[in-house]
């Protein structure tokens, strides 16, 4: 088995969770309410304990004194492999529910896949996964709901968001040259399986949600080539601060 | 109702809770013990939504994994003490909003530590041990106060808290096992949070304006001062253990009285942050109250859409 092609395949399904996840991690004690704000840190919470799983997967393949604290931190930006989407700013209520859904029901699709691979651990994790990431996914669609079908700021807001993060989503459906070789073995997903599926989950609760589906076709990409917004660069700032600044140290 | 009919009910109802019955909120209750209660049971549940942001402040920074996730689920844990300490609240017949105006408004008060900053990671620990640790100690005794709603949520609430201040002295322990670095940043840490840590007692017995009335309610069972020396008698070997130093010269322990005697508390400094001149009160307000009025709209969005909802599920069911 290529080791490097299963150990890249993993960045690329979990550097989207852990990158979500320090973004959720923002909103801590900022939101519009006690209950969203307990809502999105556990969705944080749940995102940052996948990432650890298959980080520590990942650890174990790359072997050496790789950690999975030295995969979150200790990259450099290039070496991300996120996709665009996660990573946009909280700019307001409505950007983070519009991230957190366009991501969710992709990552349900691509969980509920992945539970068949062939690579045991990377199964195991990805059935272990689902529930929460089921638990997410109607927590942002009602989300969408809410503020897509309440006033007509609300409306506005939803449908802003809704455009302003359209373009990132082509970029889920992406396979890199790991990737392939990984549909190949069995081991990976191939995700150009479901993007009708999800085109179509998407619209139908935006449409319950009086939304309208961007017609926007042309789409931003790069995050899987390590190439990404200008956005990610402050958010490994804070992310790899303690790391950087105290290196090799036990926290 | 005749002041005959008040002063019988209010006998009945001090010798239930001499009785050590509970009170529940439908229950007859002295308009003072009303009061006192919201004001209390608020100020706590402001203190728990306040305290996320000193340490939310780390969340982004955190130095592994392990530490950030542990230190989001704390964060979550204090967010749900405060839902349900809002709730035992409302059971005192005033909502949530009014609640939170008070707040916003700085009619009511939050536990003064968190105008306190977090400047390095160890003050995250620190939280933990020394201030998670005082909360234990004021709040144990809560757990058999005379209102039902307020002595149940404490009984939750202080199962999670002893499980922070563990979390919180492991951070501690780690840093003092590590590089000379990080024990410094501990050390650096305990000097910082001691003082503040002592001043959540409260004022000395001699200034303290409610204890009387608080101990009659069982709102209180030991003084602000007994229990800042049962703090003290507990946090000084967990110091000596960490290997890193109170920061008094006067500290001592003291045989003849079985107690450590300790230094004079900087009661200016707790009275000027109680009146808001603390380092980061301003902070704190400021982002409660932007958190709140940028969550305007959304709250409003749910309230139309839940409307407009159970409009729909009205006319479905005719």
């Amino acid at each position: 088995m290529n080791n490097q092609a299963l150990y890249n395949y993993i960045l690329g399904v979990t550097d989207n969770s852990l990158i979500l996840a320090q973004r959720l991690g923002e909103l801590c004690g900022h939101g519009p309410s006690l209950e969203t704000d307990i809502a999105i840190t556990n969705i944080s919470l749940d995102l940052l304990g996948q990432c650890r799983s298959y980080y520590q997967y990942a650890a174990k393949i790359k072997g050496g004194d790789t950690t999975e604290d030295s995969i979150a931190m200790l990259r450099t930006e290039r070496e991300y492999v996120n996709v665009l989407l996660v990573e946009q700013p909280n700019e307001h209520f409505g950007f983070v529910i519009a991230r957190q859904f366009l991501f969710d029901v992709f990552h349900l699709l691509q969980m509920q896949e992945l539970q068949n691979s062939k690579d045991e651990t990377l199964a195991s994790i990805a059935a272990k996964n689902i529930k929460e990431t089921l638990y997410h996914r109607r927590f942002s669609s009602d989300w969408v709901k809410r503020l897509g079908d309440g006033t007509e700021q609300s409306h506005a807001k939803m449908q802003e968001a809704i455009d302003a993060l359209w373009r990132y989503t082509n970029e889920l459906f992406e396979i890199t040259e790991d990737d392939q070789k990984m549909i190949d073995a069995g081991i990976g997903v191939d995700v150009s399986k479901f993007k009708e599926t999800y085109y179509k989950q998407v619209a139908e609760v935006l449409e319950e949600a009086t939304l309208k589906v961007p017609e926007n076709k042309y789409f931003q990409t790069g995050g899987k080539k390590g190439i990404h917004t200008e956005h990610l660069g402050y958010l490994l700032t804070d992310l790899q601060y303690m790391q950087r600044t105290y290196p090799n140290m036990k926290w | 109702m005749s002041e005959k009919e008040i002063k019988n009910l209010e006998a009945i109802f001090e010798q239930r809770i001499a009785n050590e019955e509970k009170i529940e909120p439908k229950d007859w209750m002295p308009e003072k013990y009303r009061q006192t209660h919201i004001r209390q049971i608020s100020q706590h549940a402001h203190s728990e939504v306040v305290g996320m942001l000193p340490e939310g402040n780390w969340v982004t920074r955190a130095p592994s994994l392990r530490r950030k996730a542990a230190l989001l689920a704390k964060i979550q844990d204090e967010a749900g003490h405060g839902l349900y300490l809002y709730s035992a609240c409302e059971t005192l017949g005033i909502s949530r909003d009014e609640l939170y105006d008070q707040l916003h408004s700085g009619k009511a008060k939050y536990s003064s530590i968190f105008n306190y900053p977090t400047l390095t990671w160890a003050d995250i620990g620190a939280i933990g041990w020394l201030v998670d640790g005082a909360a234990i100690i004021n709040q144990v005794p809560l757990c058999n106060t005379s209102f039902g709603p307020y002595a149940r949520a404490m009984v939750r609430v202080c199962k999670e808290e002893s499980f922070h201040q563990r979390q919180g002295y492991e951070i501690m322990l780690t840093l003092c096992k590590g590089t000379p670095e990080q024990k410094a940043m501990a050390q650096d840490a305990l000097n910082r949070w001691w003082w503040p840590s002592l001043m959540m007692f409260g004022p000395t017995d001699a200034e303290s304006v409610h204890t009387e009335q608080s101990m009659k309610w069982k709102l209180k069972r030991k003084t602000n001062d007994e229990l800042r020396q049962q703090f003290i008698d507990q946090t000084v070997p967990q110091a000596d253990i960490l290997g890193i130093t109170v920061p008094d010269p006067d500290l001592k322990w003291n045989e003849e009285r079985g107690h450590y005697d300790f230094g004079e508390i900087n009661w200016d400094e707790f009275w000027q942050v109680v009146k808001g001149q603390g380092p980061c009160n301003r902070e704190r307000m400021k982002a409660r109250v932007s958190a709140w009025e940028r969550g305007e709209w959304v709250r409003d969005a749910a309230l139309a859409y839940a409307e407009k909802n159970a409009k729909k599920n009205i006319k479905k069911a005719m």
